[in-house]
């Protein structure tokens, strides 16, 4: 058995650090090391961050973002297309295309996709809240801006069945060549599908 | 030990931060699993989608160990079948049935109708009727096969177009008339190699046919219910009923 080199509390801040994505043990024990010594520059101050964000943080009962106010900042805010929804995987793709800038819609936040696999089903996403919105009198359009993964067009097909009824346009984002892509590079499939999904020039 | 092999992918698993867990499906050794380290780059996430084939070489130290995949795209049948829903939910279904299968099990002739499914992927005529074929060759591997050459009743192989329920065997027109409320259809196509469905009402009696058989001998005993994408593939099959098959 190892022996402990510092007290139970830094043991437990390290053991807590070395669950964050990116971070082993040893990282761990590199970056509590770094607040220790930064105590009053960053370790006090990140401690009250977290304890706010642990108070605040609250999911948005509209859309399922992550905001500290129910409805989020997102859904509230004026300016934004309310006649688009923009569907989403996560708060993580959220997060992407807002970072974007990409498109100044509202957002529904799916919380997964169906996947057999790992038991998910339609039940265990937020579908019924979808559906709900998309029948509102202003909304016109649903994006699905799921993943290009099996999974994730299995769940895009799965909705759009599911808003057939809506009255609502559903589109997809384009599958094809990436910015800064070279084709040499590209994979068979997404280069049959950007052929596929050619437009004029 | 080490083997290559070529192979589709079936389903991915995450594992930690960067890798996956790869199920794939190859002609020498079955459904089999690896590690595939840095899995969940870009460059092979689109390769590790489900339906893609791939040249893969397993290694591990002893063969009971789960292993190490090195993953090389062959073909990549995923992209365009995506966008494709009637496709997409006859690749999920027929990925779920390969995962009935046990791990590291050879099964040529299903490795060989599943490469023709996934090459028909996702518009060749065909792929339906094969897919049915498909589901009555697992009832066979599993143990479970039908008997359809010759009439239970009467050892006819002349105009069979019921299935006895109770038996899985094959019963002549003549000879299941009076019960023919309670004995599943037959269609031609299924028991003729090669033969495209006469028609979507075909097809939906052949899944009716396998799909009463994999209820009762696969998916009741392990307490597991069929795939939401078999339920999906037929009602899509059903909403384009009526006329050809397609």
């Amino acid at each position: 058995m190892s022996r402990a080199i510092a007290g139970p509390e830094i043991e437990k801040l390290i053991q807590l650090l070395a669950r964050l994505p990116g971070l082993g043990p040893r990282s761990a024990r590199r970056a509590a090391l770094y607040l220790i010594k930064r105590k009053d520059q960053l370790l006090v101050p990140l401690a009250g961050a977290l304890q706010l964000a642990a108070e605040r943080i609250l999911v948005c009962s509209a859309c399922g973002n992550i905001d500290t106010a129910d409805p989020c900042a997102i859904c509230t805010d004026p300016r934004r297309d309310a006649s688009v929804i923009c569907v989403v995987e996560d708060v993580a793709d959220l997060w992407a295309l807002e970072r974007a800038n990409a498109i100044n819609a509202r957002y529904h936040v799916l919380g997964g996709v169906l996947s057999p696999l790992d038991g998910t089903g339609p039940d265990d996403l937020n579908l019924a809240g979808l559906i709900e919105r998309a029948r509102a009198e202003d909304v016109r359009e649903v994006l699905l801006a799921v993943n290009a993964t099996v999974e994730g067009q299995t769940t895009a097909h799965y909705i759009t069945d599911l808003l057939a009824g809506a009255g609502v346009s559903v589109s997809r984002l384009a599958h094809g060549v990436p910015v800064g892509g070279e084709l040499d590079y590209l994979d068979d499939g997404t280069l049959a599908a950007a052929v596929k999904s050619r437009t004029p020039f | 030990m080490e083997w290559t092999d070529s192979g589709f992918i079936l389903a991915t698993r995450r594992h930690g931060e960067t890798s996956l867990i790869v199920e794939a499906f190859t002609p020498a050794h079955g459904r089999h699993l690896g590690l595939v380290k840095g899995g969940r780059s870009a460059r092979l996430r689109a390769v590790l989608q489900p339906g893609n084939r791939a040249r893969l070489t397993w290694r591990a130290r002893l063969s009971e160990h789960l292993g190490h995949f090195t993953v090389e795209a062959e073909g990549s049948r995923a992209a365009d079948i995506m966008l494709d829903s009637m496709a997409l939910a006859g690749l999920n279904t027929l990925t779920a049935l390969v995962r009935l299968l046990p791990e590291r099990d050879p099964h040529d002739q299903l490795y060989a109708l599943f490469e023709q499914i996934a090459a028909a992927l996702p518009d060749r005529p065909g792929w339906l009727g094969d897919l049915a074929r498909f589901e009555l060759r697992i009832l066979a591997e599993l143990g479970f096969g039908l008997d359809l050459e010759s009439c239970a009743a009467t050892g006819t192989s002349e105009d069979l177009v019921y299935v006895s329920p109770k038996s899985g065997r094959a019963v002549s027109a003549a000879a299941g008339a009076p019960y023919a409320g309670r004995l599943l259809a037959l269609p031609a196509f299924l028991a003729r190699e090669d033969a495209l469905p006469e028609s979507a009402a075909a097809l939906l009696d052949a899944f009716a046919l396998t799909g009463f058989f994999l209820d009762r001998d696969i998916y009741g005993p392990r307490a597991i219910s069929a795939p939401q994408s078999r339920e999906r593939l037929l009602r899509l099959l059903r909403e384009a009923g009526g006329g050809a098959a397609p």
